[in-house]
């Protein structure tokens, strides 16, 4: 089973990285952008089969590790 | 005084920690981030550098090495903690202190001198630093902006637990003095109990003359002084 991971900032907390990005795709004249925020993808192939269980590994493994829950939410699908 | 310094894959700052504190006057043992167990001391350095590459987060996997489950512990019993720089970074990955270290708002790696006003030398770690309006010390970062909850602010600022600020050369705090936008210019906090320090800037690199300046001294003679 593989899990794909989305790391992001919470609302609310300065994205300097976005902001050169979104400046960056003004300078190459693409407009009407409202804001860019950046994150991270992470993918976890797990051996696990039973869907509860790897949702509840992934849960665990975004808490302690993965994301930083002071700045970062996370969120993640299962495909198998 | 006895001081264990832990040495992480990638830790760069390590021996310099190493000889300013036996510059001073302490016993000094480096500990492998992979053993399960601290030598008998009365601190336990964190020290700068790169710990594993700095990837997914600087501080973030070193944070869960062998280690620093002792490390915490000893910190709950009141032991003495300081960590510099990515020290900083993994003693708040570790959740030993509070809030997190963002990339600096001008995306840019600084390295260079501070000026830094300590706002509570009631402490063991900034004693030697009463009645100081500004030291000068250097940051070398591109993970430096510290950032808390809106409450979490509140409290370290409520118990008084803000160590050091970015400050002018003459010790006025404002926005042109913050290098990397740190909320309320904070350079490093102490932990509600004052015994663990966790601060951005490296006293060890301003220990003494030699170096060009000695303003990190104070910080390794107050704790000596307070331990004999």
């Amino acid at each position: 089973m593989k899990a794909k991971i989305y790391i992001t900032l919470k609302n609310g907390v300065l994205d300097p990285q976005g902001k050169a990005i979104e400046g960056a795709l003004g300078h190459l004249g693409f407009s009407g952008i409202n804001e860019v925020r950046q994150g991270k993808f992470i993918e976890v192939e797990l051996k696990e089969s039973d869907k509860k269980k790897a949702e509840a590994k992934i849960e665990d493994m975004c808490k302690q590790l993965l994301a930083n829950t002071v700045i970062e939410n996370y969120s993640f699908e299962l495909a198998s | 005084m006895k001081s264990a310094v832990i040495v992480f894959p990638g830790s760069n700052c390590d021996r310099d920690i190493k000889v300013a504190l036996e510059g001073c006057g302490s016993e000094v043992a480096m500990v492998w981030h992979g053993d399960k167990k601290l030598p008998d001391v009365d601190l336990v350095v964190v020290p700068g550098g790169f710990s594993y590459g700095d990837y997914l987060r600087s501080g973030a996997m070193a944070a869960h090495s062998p280690i620093m489950n002792e490390v915490k512990k000893f910190g709950e019993k009141g032991g003495y903690i300081l960590g510099i720089c990515n020290g900083f970074q993994i003693l708040t990955e570790a959740h030993i202190l509070p809030g997190t270290l963002m990339r600096n708002k001008n995306l840019k790696f600084i390295c260079k001198d501070v000026y830094l006003k300590p706002e509570n030398t009631d402490t063991a770690f900034t004693s030697g630093y009463k009645d100081k309006k500004a030291i000068r010390i250097p940051i070398a970062h591109h993970d430096g902006n510290f950032f808390a909850s809106e409450k979490e602010i509140k409290e370290l600022e409520k118990n008084k637990q803000i160590a050091f600020r970015y400050c002018t050369k003459s010790g006025s705090i404002n926005d042109k003095s913050n290098p990397n936008g740190s909320m309320n210019n904070i350079a490093g906090i102490f932990n509600k109990e004052k015994n663990i320090l966790g601060l951005m800037p490296h006293p060890e690199r301003l220990w003494e003359k030699a170096v060009g300046g000695e303003d990190g001294k104070a910080m390794f003679e107050s704790l000596i002084a307070n331990f004999g």
